[in-house]
């Protein structure tokens, strides 16, 4: 199986610490978390983790398994990028001057759909949101005309298909044993089961 | 009564109800509310609020102070391996709480339900590099279900009962509760103890799928070869009986883990031994023979599946387990029987046909008697005067008639112990299985005795792990703990000797161990004792020690480079086990 970019999207309790039971799920493993982002959910008391990284399928099956096995973790569901909405948000500070000089980098920043959130007289900083290439194409495009700094920020995605995570929520909130089901590939197949 | 009136009096009783204590108080109260009756422990300045609570449930409460806090795991360890319940462990903060960091490690990976309760610096202080703070929550996440700590006496009682529910629900493990030392101290209202049942975001148990229940006794049903693989998820899950309704109406062969062994007797018939490095010669070869393998709360350790890629390849694997993580893990399930085998064990059994499978139970038996020619009749009947570890064992068998509980420690003699002891109940073999941890054993005999005070009690232990943990013979003295401990000396690290002798060119770097007069040594904690080499003295050794009214220390001395077999090399597929 090919390694690729996985989604990891995490619904949690709110709980000091449980950042660290997560992170060292990964780094146990020496997994390189590519990007991760914390956040709440559209229920109160609910967090959220978005979290980014390459492997395999099966790795990437297994690590939810083990996420969804810590006591904090509600839901644990992996995507790949075609299943999502995903943004990531960038800044850049760029000489002021030089905007003003170059027609070019005022050029570049439009078609880049780049935003001027602080404009002082010595810097502006820009605002980009997008995927990954889009914000790396900017960076190099600018580099020649003196960018100052930059930093992107963790991905956000949204679930294409999910309808949310309060069904959920429910279930999880009655008693036991919850009717979370986990598949199998050969549920289903019995033909393949039951040859000898 | 008007409905006012009603209301009042009922406000008047909850005020009755709320006392006002110190969260020290409130760790007592909740102990006993979770019925706990057993404490191993060791005190010092962070936790020495919680002590002088202590001070005055002491009756109730019995407290065993041990010698390391390494030994407060291990016993309670031992103490939830032999009663079922949850072990019990206090400990102060910095180098008391970081002592129990392998005990912790031990018991997350073998499972076992145990709380500790750390003392912590005072909130104000964490994060200042106080005297004794140490990032306890932090340093011990990986070696436990859950960890917490508590900055306010009120939280104790909530936490109390979560901790208890996590430690003994789903797939066991260790808890630790860290208390800052004002928490400790401070006096909240204690508005009574609510024990935990629910988690919102925690599942105990998986969802049971009846559709994966028929089909794997469909699959059972059909098979012609099949095996049963069980581990200690039976022992945990209290389903011996429904395991061995199980294996009796199908007639499917069962061969144990080092873990799961004692959760059938040892000599029933469908009992075909253990599985693994140094298991039994039959289930390690038929692993890669049968059409249907059938693990039950089990997960498939290295040590169990040799190569992973050359293991069990030709079979159709059904997997039973309460943690959902383990299934498909390293080795891939065709049907995922998710659930606590209590429960799905009796589902099965009535989907299966009433079978035996007497041509594929003789091909176990014809190893067997292989295995017995070239491994077991060398090792109980040696050609030389000098003892071996098996003729311990097998003695030790006859005398106690499999009614013993053996607690093992970590090396050749583990795994001489674990091939030949006999067993009729549950909850005997306690040995640290996942961890392999030296030092294991006397601390967690002496749980072991405390967890079941009504039955024998013998921790088998080499001469390198016992001088890991040798300090507990203090323990023993003081709380009179009735445990025959058997040192089998062979004056070498064993285990590791055995591999260098195999691997290493019998380069022999480092194994040579020196040992203390062990006699000597317990004689200066009181403890009775004796040293034998000779055959002609064993038995009656033996027997002095089962006899002798409290503890006692056996050292035998075996042969100094007898080798464990069979033995599937590291790296080899399980059916290329070796018997020599
Ligand atoms: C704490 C710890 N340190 C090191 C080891 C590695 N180790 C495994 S078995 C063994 C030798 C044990 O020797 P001994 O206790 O004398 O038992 P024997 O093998 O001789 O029966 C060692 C050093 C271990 N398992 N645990």
């Amino acid at each position: 199986m090919q390694k690729q970019e996985f989604t990891i999207t995490v619904y949690t309790e709110n709980q000091i610490g449980l950042l660290n039971r997560i992170a060292i799920i990964f780094s146990r493993r020496k997994i390189n978390i590519e990007s991760l982002n914390t956040s709440p959910s559209e229920i109160e008391s609910v967090h959220r983790f978005t979290i980014v990284i390459n492997e395999t399928e099966e790795v990437v099956r297994k690590l939810c398994r083990q996420i969804e096995k810590q006591v904090e973790v509600l839901k644990a569901y992996f995507n790949t990028n075609d299943e999502l909405v995903w943004q990531e948000l960038a800044l850049y500070k760029v000489p002021t001057e030089i905007i003003a000089d170059k027609v070019k980098v005022e050029r570049l920043l439009r078609e880049y759909g780049a935003r001027a959130v602080a404009i002082r007289r010595d810097y502006t900083v820009f605002e980009t949101s997008g995927h990954l290439e889009e914000i790396e194409g900017l960076i190099r495009a600018l580099e020649p005309y003196g960018l100052i700094e930059f930093v992107r920020s963790a991905r956000v995605a949204i679930i294409k298909d999910s309808k949310g995570f309060h069904e959920k929520l429910k279930e999880f909130e009655s008693v036991e044993p919850g009717t979370n089901v986990i598949e199998n590939e050969y549920l289903g197949k019995q033909d393949e089961v039951f040859t000898m | 009564m008007s409905t006012i009136e009603l209301a009042a009096e009922k406000a008047k009783s909850v005020i009755q109800q709320v006392e006002n204590i110190s969260g020290g108080e409130a760790v007592m109260k909740a102990l006993l509310c979770e019925k706990v009756n057993t404490i191993f422990g060791y005190p010092g300045g962070a936790i020495m609020p919680i002590y002088d609570a202590l001070y005055d449930y002491q009756e109730r409460l019995h407290h065993i102070l041990v010698r390391h806090e390494q030994g407060a795991v291990h016993a309670a360890q031992g103490f939830a391996r032999t009663s079922g319940k949850t072990g019990v462990v206090f400990a102060t903060s910095g180098p008391g709480a970081t002592n129990l960091v392998t005990g912790l490690a031990d018991a997350m990976i073998d499972s076992t339900p145990v709380v500790c309760i750390t003392g912590q610096v005072f909130a104000h202080l964490l994060g200042t590099d106080a005297f004794q703070e140490t990032d306890v929550v932090n340093i011990t996440t990986p070696v436990t279900k859950w960890n917490y700590q508590v900055t306010d006496a009120s939280e104790i009682p909530a936490i109390l009962a979560k901790a208890f529910y996590i430690a003994r629900t789903g797939r066991p493990g260790p808890v630790l509760i860290d208390i800052t030392k004002n928490a400790q101290l401070q006096k909240f209202d204690f508005t009574g103890y609510t024990p935990c049942t629910h988690i919102r975001s925690y599942r105990p148990k998986p969802y049971v799928r009846r559709k994966y229940i028929e089909q794997a006794a469909a699959l059972i049903n059909e098979a012609k070869k099949p095996f049963i693989i069980f581990g200690q998820g039976i022992i945990l899950g209290k389903a011996e009986k429904e395991f061995r309704e199980f294996i009796e109406k199908s007639g499917i062969p069962a061969a144990w883990t080092i873990l799961g062994m004692s959760a059938i007797p040892t000599d029933h018939p469908l009992a075909v031994g253990m599985l693994g490095m140094h298991g039994n010669y039959g289930p390690n070869v038929l692993t890669n023979d049968c059409d249907v393998l059938i693990a039950v709360g089990m997960r498939f350790d290295d040590r169990v599946t040799g190569r992973l890629d050359k293991y069990a390849k030709q079979a159709k694997v059904i997997h039973l387990d309460i943690d959902p993580s383990e299934i498909d893990k390293n080795v891939k399930a065709m049907i995922p029987v998710w659930g606590d085998c209590k429960e799905t064990l009796p589902l099965l059994t009535e989907l299966v046909q009433k079978k035996t499978h007497p041509e594929w139970l003789q091909r176990f038996r014809d190893f067997q008697r292989e295995e017995e020619k070239q491994c077991i009749e060398p090792e109980m009947k040696p050609s030389t005067d000098v003892l071996s570890m098996g003729e311990v064992i097998h003695q030790i068998n006859e005398l106690t008639k499999g009614e013993a509980i053996i607690v093992s420690d970590v090396g050749q003699h583990q795994m001489v112990a674990c091939r030949y002891a006999q067993f009729k109940h549950s909850n005997s073999n306690i040995t640290s299985g996942g961890l392999g941890t030296m030092g294991f054993a006397l601390p967690a005999a002496i749980g072991a005795k405390f967890g079941a005070p009504a039955r024998t009690v013998i921790a088998i232990i080499g001469d390198g792990g016992f001088q890991m943990t040798i300090q507990e013979l203090g323990t023993i003295m003081q709380s009179k703990v009735n445990v025959k401990i058997v040192i089998l000396n062979n004056e070498f690290l064993g285990m590791v000797r055995q591999w260098q002798e195999l691997f290493h060119d019998r380069r022999y770097s480092f194994v040579d161990i020196t040992s203390p007069d062990f006699v000597a040594v317990a004689k200066g904690y009181y403890i009775e004792g004796r040293s034998v080499s000779k055959r002609d003295e064993l038995r009656n050794a033996l027997s002095g020690m089962l006899d002798h009214q409290g503890p006692y220390l056996l050292e035998v001395k075996v042969g100094k480079e007898n080798n464990v077999f069979p033995m599937v090399p590291q790296g080899c597929s399980v059916a290329e086990i070796r018997l020599k």
